[in-house]
């Protein structure tokens, strides 16, 4: 992690000096413990307080959008995947966006942090593999490996299919892990009990579309939920609208997907958001044989019409 | 002003005989979240702050107004019916003073000399307010900046000091001293009781170590705060998500949308975020805040500048630091305010 925090410092320097790019996007370590800022950094002094650590949770190609300047960005798996999705939606051109392959060994979930103490944590440390927390009169070591996000055990892409320059080795893939294997049980109720499973999901969702505005996919200039002429969808917390939010916001996403898990990250209530898009997902994997941002070359199925498509759920 | 002694042992039956009066709330645990629920189980003695701030006892994130039939076929067609119904009376126990002191910022909004908001006013008189001192402030928390405090007063009718084994209990308003006059159970405060109480006062204070000078917003003029390059640096970051809005406790902003299923329909308000392109764009499609900057920066300008001088002097903001702990980006108020008060 230290040493990933040098070299990204040393190639930002490097590309600020060289004015290669005119801004360098990281992370900056935030104003509490486990939480990560993300930074723009513009002079050679600014790229001092770019790190790398286990708290980079937000995608950072979520900022990327819309841009008129040359920036680098220190991007992890997913992120790059969704830098990809980017120059392929048109959103970013490939010679704006100087790539920094980070490869990725995980972020922590705060929340799993706060399971294990069950008490407020005022600070923070990451050295080697462990995370020590402090609180009011309490110090605790941690194995980060086993605090991972969901997202990040289950991640098949840990290093960046895409990059200009690699930020040292590349790390194992988790090629054996299932990624569904959490889901089976919900795949196999009947579609009422599924629905009644994604209603209680987000029972608690106040509609602060911070799952949205997360979401790198989430670009358009406006919403369909801020559509208002006409306006599609109610502005209370009615479950149906809610739900409606929820489901069309994955359906929008359908293919294009990396799994960054930067919506549930955001959730400032915790709710398991990802459940949606992990579904629809999986579908794309098996009707398809695809997967978001792994190539240039390559088009989210759901934006191509292919003469050969198959056609089997059209009945 | 009264100052009684309750045993802890005995909160449940002082709670338990003011149900005969109110209908009682208290703070408990719901999964990770704190809320406050009518106290049919367990309440929490202690614990720090919720994630929600508890603003929807009297602001609820949707409510409904009135209610309407449309068409042409009855006289009552297209005439609103009000929804307004006597509210029932409501004790809630253990209210954070930062969250009390919300409630008092948002009465002077909700009522001024012009407009009454009865959907406000109504559950708001009807509700008597058992506070909670802070004995552990959280890192986030900057209330004794904000003209706050761990153990300040207004907007409560009692304040409870934990003072371990025994709960201090202090009147602040003539509700407050006929609950404390009526409950069976409780002896008067003695000097060593007082004592202690406010050295738990002290300390609390003193270990709220974030300070956040705003003396300085008052003097800038409006329009030069208003284009400071801070901003630049805020906005660069925010996602313009509604987090920070719907988990404070003095933000108040509503839209009213009526709803209609055939020819029923009802005229409901929900909580509105000015993070939001929507809250401000015109039928023309125009919209003054057309970009993050102008938005993000209308949240702080109008808890630190517009309403301070509005409102005589008062902040509104709590210090509460929910912002701080929920905004995905890290966004912190406090770093804001350092900025706006160079």
């Amino acid at each position: 992690m230290e040493s990933r925090t040098g070299k990204i410092r040393e190639i930002a320097r490097r590309l600020l000096t060289e004015e290669k790019v005119d801004v360098v996007l990281g992370y900056k370590a935030g104003t509490v413990p486990l939480r990560n800022i993300p930074f723009f950094a513009r002079t050679p002094e600014e790229v001092e307080s770019l790190i790398w650590d286990s708290n980079g949770r937000i995608n950072l190609a979520n900022f990327l959008p819309r841009r008129e300047d040359r920036i680098a960005v220190a991007a992890k798996g997913c992120d790059v995947r969704n830098i990809v999705n980017h120059i392929i939606e048109n959103q970013i051109k490939r010679e704006q966006v100087y790539i920094i392959g980070v490869p990725c060994e995980g972020m922590i979930d705060p929340e799993l942090v706060y399971e294990r103490e069950g008490r407020l944590i005022e600070e923070a440390a990451e050295a080697d593999g462990k995370l020590t927390v402090r609180g009011n009169g309490f110090e605790t070591v941690l194995d980060r490996n086993e605090l991972l996000r969901q997202n990040c055990r289950i991640c098949q892409h840990r290093n960046p299919p895409v990059y200009d320059e690699l930020v040292g080795e590349p790390v194992p893939e988790e090629g054996d892990v299932s990624p569904l294997e959490d889901l089976e049980e919900l795949l196999a109720k009947a579609d009422s009990e599924r629905y009644e499973y994604f209603h209680d999901l987000v029972k608690t969702c106040i509609r602060c579309y911070a799952c949205r505005d997360a979401c790198p996919l989430c670009y358009c200039h406006v919403c369909f939920v801020d559509e208002h002429m006409p306006q599609w969808l109610g502005k209370s917390i009615d479950p149906r609208d809610v739900i409606t939010y929820h489901f069309l916001r994955a359906f929008h996403c359908a293919g294009r997907c990396t799994d960054c898990g930067a919506c549930e990250s955001a959730c400032p209530l915790n709710i398991k958001v990802r459940q949606f898009t992990r579904l629809l997902e999986k579908d794309i994997r098996e009707l398809y044989g695809y997967e978001a941002g792994l190539s240039l070359d390559k088009l989210p199925p759901l934006t191509v019409y292919l003469p050969d498509d198959r056609e089997e759920f059209i009945k | 002003m009264a100052e009684k002694i309750l045993k802890k042992s005995g909160l449940d039956g002082f709670l338990k005989s003011l149900g005969e009066s109110y209908k009682v709330f208290g703070p408990m645990a719901e999964g990770r979240e704190i809320k406050f629920g009518p106290i049919e189980g367990g309440i929490l003695l202690d614990f720090q702050n919720s994630r929600m701030s508890p603003k929807d006892f009297f602001f609820p994130q949707s409510e409904r107004m009135f209610e309407f039939v449309t068409g042409s076929s009855s006289e009552e067609a297209n005439i609103l019916k009000s929804c307004l119904t006597e509210p029932e009376p409501r004790l809630v126990y253990g209210i954070r003073p930062c969250d009390a002191k919300a409630f008092a910022v948002l009465d002077k909004i909700f009522t001024n000399d012009q407009y009454t908001d009865v959907y406000w006013t109504t559950k708001r008189e009807a509700v008597v307010l058992v506070g909670l001192g802070c004995n552990s402030p959280c890192p986030t928390c900057f209330c004794t900046s904000v003209g706050c405090g761990p153990f300040h007063e207004e907007g409560l009718d009692v304040l409870v000091y934990d003072l371990g084994e025994n709960l201090l209990l202090k009147s602040l308003t003539e509700k407050g001293g006929q609950i404390l006059e009526k409950a069976e159970g409780l002896e008067e405060a003695d000097e060593e009781a007082l004592e202690t109480a406010a050295g738990l006062k002290d300390r609390a204070e003193s270990a709220i170590t974030s300070v956040v000078e705003t003396d300085k917003i008052e003097e800038r003029e409006v329009m030069e705060l208003f284009e400071a390059p801070h901003w630049e640096m805020v906005q660069e970051r925010c996602l313009n998500c509604g987090v920070c809005t719907f988990v404070c406790p003095t933000c108040h902003c509503f839209d009213i949308q009526d709803e209609v299923a055939g020819q029923v329909g009802d005229r409901i308000r929900n909580w509105d975020t000015c993070m939001s392109w929507l809250f401000t764009v015109h039928g023309s499609g125009h919209n003054p805040r057309p970009d993050k900057t102008s938005r993000v920066r209308q949240r702080f300008m109008h808890k630190f500048k517009y309403i301070p001088m509005k409102r005589d002097g008062d902040i509104g903001c709590v210090g509460c630091g929910r912002c701080i702990v929920s905004c995905p980006v890290n966004i912190d108020v406090r770093d804001v305010v350092r900025d706006m008060n160079l």
